[in-house]
């Protein structure tokens, strides 16, 4: 049953990096490479029920918390040219 | 009062975090989350918009209506993919919220349901881009609008 | 019970895998940034709510239950807000979306 989710996880990711060579604009490229993000979140906690070990909820926490700010992080420099820093 | 709620929170996700309840542990968070609380007032974060109490009551009310809502989205999202009959359109709503919360989660919620965007936000007029007729329809009900403002109940 | 809450996994887990992979088709599909972004919403709600729910059934009442609603809550609140920003700089970089426009825009 595991296997069956992480399959579908690794198959969602394969048709997103398609999306991610193939987008015209810069925001494409951001979108996908936040739902891939998304995609990872699960696929860590499904492998962490099927190996029997859910200690890698944490490492999603984290990834979760990472992917979100990275995200943000980049959409800004396209924005301002800069991460904030004085002028 | 704010800074109080602030560090109970905190504390109880230190508490589940962990799943450690020795004594050092438990005081170490305890420092830590007071030092927590320091910095965000120090920082001025704790106000109406940090911390919005005056949703709790309605809140899950709200909540559990909004996942209704998703749940018939995400369908009608997937059924538009499968068909192909995709006609984009581009309009503009007003909210009638008067804090800057309930507009925030009233644009967050037209977002979080598939199939409408917002893509801007000037004072009360937002505009959305809709994945089909029936999605636009469906925000421009307003019933969302109303629900907003009945949760945040300064009307 | 415990077939019957296999049962309920299972669906939810059906449920994540298909949602998961037309949110991906549409990604593909859609022609143009702002149609794309629905697509990705409907990974980030259908998809993490249904693997979510599915993960509690297996699990009960613990520890690893709370982890796991953290999560699902965590992607809940961000995923609007990078959605939103990504629709709201494309909307600058003067990228206007394809489709009719009703009434005057902002």
């Amino acid at each position: 049953m595991y296997l069956a989710g992480l399959i579908a996880c690794a198959i969602t990711g394969i048709l997103i990096l398609i999306r991610i060579i193939l987008g015209k604009t810069t925001f494409d490229r951001v979108l996908a490479v936040n739902s891939l993000g998304t995609v990872i979140v699960i696929g860590i906690s499904l492998h962490g029920f099927y190996s029997n070990r859910p200690e890698f909820l944490d490492i999603a926490i984290v990834y979760a918390l990472i992917n979100f700010i990275g995200t943000v992080a980049v959409l800004k420099l396209f924005s301002t040219g800069s991460l904030g820093e004085d002028e | 009062m704010k800074s109080l709620i602030l560090f109970l929170i905190l504390l109880c996700l230190w508490l589940l975090m962990s799943g450690y309840y020795s004594v050092l542990l438990i005081s170490l968070g305890i420092v830590s989350c007071a030092f927590c609380v320091y910095i965000a007032k120090r920082g001025k974060l704790i106000d109406d918009e940090g911390l919005p109490i005056f949703f709790m009551p309605r809140l899950l009310n709200y909540l559990i209506w909004l996942f209704k809502e998703i749940l018939k989205s995400n369908l009608a999202t997937g059924k538009v993919i499968i068909n192909g009959k995709v006609e984009p359109e581009t309009f503009t709503v007003k909210s009638s919220q008067v804090t800057d919360v309930a507009k925030v989660t009233y644009a967050n919620s037209i977002t979080l349901t598939p199939g409408t965007v917002t893509t801007k936000m000037h004072k009360d007029v937002f505009e959305v881009h809709a994945l089909n007729a029936d999605f636009g329809n469906d925000v421009r009900t307003n019933k969302m609008d109303r629900k907003v403002t009945w949760l945040e109940g300064k009307k | 019970m415990e077939l019957m809450f296999d049962i309920f996994t299972g669906i939810c887990f059906f449920i994540a895998s298909l949602s998961i992979i037309i949110g991906a088709c549409g990604l593909i599909k859609l022609p143009d940034v702002f149609s794309r972004i629905h697509a990705a919403g409907m990974i980030d709600t259908g998809g993490t709510a249904f693997f979510i729910l599915g993960m509690v059934f297996q699990t009960g009442w613990s520890l690893v239950t709370v982890k796991l609603l953290l999560i699902g809550i965590f992607i809940f609140f961000t995923s609007p807000v990078t959605s939103h920003v990504t629709a709201n700089l494309a909307r600058k970089k003067d990228i206007f979306p394809v489709g009719k426009r009703i009434g005057k825009t902002l």
